[in-house]
């Protein structure tokens, strides 16, 4: 294998002022959020300014960086010291690479379009003008986190992606619901972000820096046992950004907030973060078998599980979130093969981050039409009533099920074949997942689209106003292309590797692979069951009770129940007994001895007569002791 | 004659070094006689610019002299030009240019002092507008005195010295407006007990003769380990000489003035007394245990132990229960003290003496300020009757003039010794240095006794910003400009030495670096 190409240091030019795509969007969420009321009229206008201004300087830099040799690729902009002090200093700087320049890309591109869709969106919310100061520090937090030199600038964005995320899965902080659902996201956030400082700071202990490039060019020197432990920490950070079991439970809560926030988080940004610490920190986990075992152990069970939930969901936007939760872990997957896979998990990453933003703007747009309705159960037949949300809809559904030469089809079949090559097991159960995740995202695109309408009554299904529906429509072109475009010819792996390196082979791309047609097949058979039971069939207005398996899924595997017992009840009892402990043991040793340094303080009181005479008294007999204590001490 | 006047050789001065005292016992020199010479209309304007002016002239003087470096013993080593003494002045002097701006307001001080209170004479020198700009003359004196006090470098000038300051003081604590009778009944206990610890000081000035055959500070300290076999002489000498000294900064058992003094006194000069006489009376007591008795440090180190120990505790818990302000704040001073002894009984190798010394000058500014804007607040919460004292007048100040409110919690903050307040670096620096010094277990008590201070500060402000405003609260006195510039110079001197306490650090450790000139 050969390793990632040497970082040059730069300066000048558009990437010289790269940090500008971080600074604008922060800016625009400064002024927003500091200009108040004052900005409601313009503020939306802004925040898709600011964006749309970063997403083409992030153009810009890319063109910069196709100008340089391959091998030349690597740059990075230093900008101030960071943390200087003693054993520790760190510099601020960015990195610009192949790998965090398509981040960029598609964190801007994506999120500006979420931005423009938003417009529409959150037309009639009183706080829209909040709304895109939260995007847009949402899309700077994240620029930090991909585009930051060294694991610190990294975790700083990273908690800027939490706090974001947090705001804006409660924004409606006024349905309990949501403030709950933001509240869990950031809980369930800090454990896996305890890992990822866990990480850094044994980072710095053994390689004393966490710049990328020192610490990457370290690895070798440093012991296998460290190694992982550095992977495992890092892992745990990834999960819990990139909702991977264990840390999963947050993502289907987070859908109580809008729509446009469930693409955001899903599509473009959030939990994509995970997927690129694990790649980004490619080296180590190189050097630690172990924790990339660990890795793909993760992903896989992640995308069966979250393919398993995604089946039982009647709430669109659960399904959707479910089907995210099982695409990652293809990623993961993929990040946890090493260099071979790197290529297919940013591939994918990026085409998931067209085909599902265009899935959840659609459902929104679906929503949108139906009073804000997410039961499945009572949609059906919209696809002649908004043909452009079915079409744009149905490439994403096609995209992210495989179907021939979408763009899902190249970067998850790639992942894939890698996956059976690496080791048998994990390439059988990628393709279950695959044939599950043909069942029920048709299950989802049926009922929604198709059927007979079982509409509620006051309901007039319309489609969305332009401001809407392009962003949809530019979304599908990149869920169809993009696989193909990336994956085609190697272009992404030949593009990718002076940042991750370059495997020992190019893969190469059998369209009639055992596996390929094994894939294809179960997924038809998916689509075909889906079909008969929600295509052609009546579909029930209310769920059914359900085997066990649906139950089972639909409880999303008991995940929360087994959080509750696991940490939420014991961590109850050691609250409440604490409290206990608070109450009785340490307030009353606290409020025994207030009462007795106050009523000391009373009974002291009366020693200060007022009389001169009592004054003088006590100055004499002070003295008087103070005279005799030094002839004491004196003559000791 | 000739012979006679070779026998006697004629003093040198040294002008240059001494010329910030010689400026403020000028101008007071030159009240006086504006007092004697210019009609009563013209008095004003003339005091208080002639006060403002010297002393700000003294303290460009006092720049001059530390940036030349001066330091050795001036006035045929009578009097001390060394760091520190430097480092005091300038201290000193600023804090009383901000105290002269509340002495400013009129509305402090009595219009006739010689009237009886309450009587028909009274009123119609109310009525007339009658003032006493006597006051600023004796300010200065004040002044001058607080400046000599800690620079003498001989018993008998420090002596002088402390009349010097404290007369005008037990003179000025009897004007206040409004409460005259508590004015004057705290003037007199003032001078009472000054008095009786005045004795103290002079008998043990007089003991120490006796043992060291001088009373040099200097030649006190060589005598140590020459003279043999009088200790009983150097003990009873040196503990007297301390009464005299404990008694000025309030450290217990010689604290009972304090309270009764800060209540009665106008609040500007319970300000100027708070401020200026600790940091006077601090510097004296450093300059006698540290230089005239610095080798008998084992002797008196386990009795000024127990001395902090007895302060913080006292000024503490007495804290605790007292429900007018200015009492309270009478306490916390003395708590206060106790905090500050903890660094004076921390002596060992030189450096460490000169980290202990920049500790307390650093807390000295920091606690000075803080002090000084407390006051000016107080001044500012009337009643009908005069300032609003009793703690329950405060209630609810929060939600009737938050502005006001939040700088007197900045101060109480700051007291308490809160991060990002002057208060925290001056603690801090204290308590580390009686760390390094050994003093671990008064660090202990300093701790927790700052924990009991916290809780009568927070409990202000608690009841500031927590409480209902009482229905008929007192009233909030639009501040005169000199008040509005006291309180807004003490808030930010309050916040600045609390974010960028550096410059001010480093300029007491240089002060501290030359000790004490011997």
């Amino acid at each position: 294998m050969e390793t990632a190409a040497e970082i040059v240091q730069h300066s000048g030019g558009v990437i010289g002022v790269s940090w500008l795509t971080i600074v604008l969007p922060l800016l625009g969420a400064a002024i927003l959020l500091l200009g108040g009321r004052r900005t409601d009229r313009w503020g939306h206008l802004l925040g898709v300014a600011m964006s749309l201004a970063s997403f083409v300087v992030a153009v810009l830099v890319f063109v910069e960086l196709l100008g340089f040799g391959p091998d030349q690729r690597r740059r990075v902009v230093e900008l101030y010291d960071f943390l200087p002090g003693g054993t520790i200093d760190v510099k601020m700087g960015l990195l610009l690479d192949p790998l965090s320049i398509s981040f960029a890309l598609l964190i801007t591109g994506v999120g500006s379009l979420i931005h423009i869709y938003s417009i529409g969106y959150m037309a009639h919310d009183p706080n829209r003008r909040r709304f895109f100061a939260y995007l847009n520090l949402f899309i700077a937090a994240m620029l930090l986190l991909v585009l930051a030199d060294n694991y610190l600038g990294l975790y700083v964005g990273w908690e800027g992606v939490g706090l974001a995320s947090y705001l804006l899965i409660g924004f409606w902080q006024h349905k309990p619901s949501a403030a709950a659902a933001a509240k869990k996201a950031f809980i369930v956030n800090r454990v896996g972000d305890m890992g990822l400082a866990l990480g850094i700071f044994v980072i710095f202990t053994t390689f004393g820096t966490v710049a990328f490039g020192p610490v990457m060019s370290g690895v070798p020197q440093a012991s296998q046992g460290t190694l992982t432990l550095i992977g495992l920490a890092l892992l745990l950070g990834a999960c819990g950004k990139s909702a991977q079991l264990p840390l999963q439970s947050w993502l289907l809560d987070a859908m109580e907030g809008p729509t446009p926030v469930s693409a955001l988080i899903h599509a473009a940004t959030m939990v994509t973060a995970g997927v690129y610490l694990v790649v980004r920190s490619g080296p180590i986990y190189v050097g630690a078998p172990t924790a990339a075992l660990v890795v793909t152990i993760v992903g896989v069970a992640t995308l069966l599980a979250g393919a398993i939930i995604g089946t039982a969901k009647d709430d669109i936007k659960k399904a959707l979130a479910g089907s995210t939760m099982s695409q990652i872990g293809y990623m993961m997957l993929a990040a946890g093969l090493g260099p071979v896979g790197y290529a297919f998990a940013i591939a994918h990453l990026i085409a998931h981050g067209f085909f599902k933003a265009s899935m959840f703007l659609g459902a929104g747009s679906v929503m949108h039409a139906m009073n804000d309705e997410v039961d499945m159960r009572k949609f059906g037949g919209l696809a002649s009533k908004m043909k452009i949300t079915w079409i744009t809809f149905g490439l994403g559904y096609l995209a992210i099920i495989g179907f021939p030469l979408l763009s899902g089809y190249w970067t998850k079949d790639g992942i894939i074949e890698t996956a059976m090559e690496h080791n048998p097991i994990l390439g059988w159960l990628a393709v279950i997942g695959a044939g599950i995740t043909g069942f029920y995202m048709s299950r989802l695109f049926f009922m929604t689209f198709h059927g007979k309408p079982r509409w509620e009554k006051d309901v007039h299904p319309h489609e969305s106003p332009a401001v809407m529906t392009w962003p949809l429509i530019i979304l599908s072109i990149g869920s169809v292309f993009g696989g193909g475009f990336l994956i085609a010819g190697n272009r992404f792996m030949e593009f990718l590797a002076p940042a991750v390196g370059r495997p020992e082979e190019m893969p190469s791309f059998h369209p009639f692979s055992v596996t390929g047609l094994a894939t294809l097949a179960l997924v038809a058979v998916g689509v075909a069951y889906a079909w008969m039971r929600y295509g052609r069939a009546e579909v029930p207005a209310v769920a059914p009770r359900g085997s066990f398996l649906t139950v089972f899924a639909r409880r999303d595997l008991y995940g929360d129940a087994i959080n509750e017992a696991l940490f939420m009840r014991p961590g109850q009892w050691l609250t409440r007994l604490a409290v206990y402990f608070d109450n009785r043991g340490v307030d009353g040793l606290v409020n025994g001895l207030a009462a007795l340094i106050g009523g000391t303080s009373g009974r002291l009181r009366r020693v200060q007569t007022g009389f001169v005479r009592s004054y003088a008294l006590s100055i004499f007999f002070g003295a008087a002791l103070l005279v005799g204590a030094w002839f004491v001490v004196g003559n000791l | 004659m000739s012979t006679l006047a070779a026998a006697i050789d004629a003093p040198t001065i040294e002008y240059a070094e001494l010329s910030p005292m010689l400026l403020v016992f000028g101008a007071a020199m030159i009240g006086v006689l504006v007092e004697a010479f210019t009609p009563r209309y013209l008095r004003k304007s003339i005091q208080m610019p002639l006060t403002v002016l010297s002393m700000l002239g003294a303290f460009a003087l006092t720049v001059w002299q530390g940036i030349q470096g001066v330091r050795h013993a001036a006035a045929m080593g009578a009097v001390a030009v060394d760091g520190p003494s430097l480092f005091i002045w300038g201290a000193i002097l600023l804090l009383a240019i901000v105290s002269v701006l509340l002495i400013n307001d009129d509305d402090h001080f009595v219009a006739q002092a010689a009237a009886v209170p309450g009587s028909a004479e009274e009123d119609r020198a109310i009525s007339e507008g009658g003032a006493h700009t006597e006051i600023y003359p004796l300010v200065l004196f004040a002044v001058g005195g607080m400046m000599l006090f800690p620079a003498a470098n001989d018993l008998l000038i420090m002596f002088v010295a402390l009349e010097v300051m404290s007369l005008p003081l037990y003179l000025l604590c009897g004007l206040a407006r409004r409460r005259r009778l508590l004015s004057q009944e705290a003037a007199m206990k003032y001078f009472l007990l000054g008095a009786f610890s005045s004795a103290f000081f002079l008998y043990g000035t007089a003991l120490l003769y006796g043992y060291a055959g001088s009373v040099d500070l200097s030649a006190i300290e060589k005598s140590l380990s020459t003279v043999g076999g009088q200790d009983s002489l150097l003990f009873m000498g040196a503990a007297m000489l301390g009464v005299g000294l404990l008694f000025k900064i309030g450290a217990a058992p010689f604290q009972a003035w304090k309270p009764d003094v800060y209540q009665g006194s106008p609040t500007p000069i319970t300000a100027l007394m708070a401020s200026g006489t600790l940091i006077a009376a601090f510097g004296a007591l450093l300059r006698v245990f540290w230089v005239a008795l610095g080798n008998l440090d084992a002797e008196w180190t386990p009795v000024l132990w127990a001395v902090a120990i007895l302060t913080m505790v006292v000024g503490a818990i007495l804290a605790i229960t007292q429900t007018d302000i200015k009492r309270m704040l009478a306490y916390s001073s003395i708590a206060h003290t106790g905090f500050l002894l903890t660094a004076v009984v921390a002596t060992g190798k030189e450096a460490q003496n000169a980290n202990a010394l920049s500790g307390i000058l650093f807390y000295l500014v920091a606690y000075g300020f803080a002090t000084v804007g407390a006051f000016a607040v107080v001044t500012m919460v009337r009643d009908p009757g005069g300032e609003a004292g009793h703690l329950s007048r405060w209630a609810g100040l929060g939600k009737r003039s938050p502005i006001l409110a939040g700088i007197f919690a900045l101060f109480l903050l700051a007291f308490a010794g809160i991060p990002l307040t002057s208060g925290f670096f001056g603690k801090y620096a204290v308590f580390a240095a009686a760390v390094s010094g050994g003093a671990v277990q008064l660090v202990i008590v300093g701790v927790v006794t700052s924990a009991m201070a916290a809780f009568f500060y927070v409990r202000v402000i608690v009841l500031m910003f927590f409480s209902d405003p009482a229905p008929e609260g007192p009233t909030i006195a639009v501040p005169s400009i000199g008040t509005a510039a006291v309180v807004t110079l003490a808030a930010a001197a309050t916040v600045v030495l609390g974010v960028f306490p550096q410059p001010v650090l480093d300029l007491a450790h240089t002060a501290a670096q030359s000790l004490f000139v011997r």
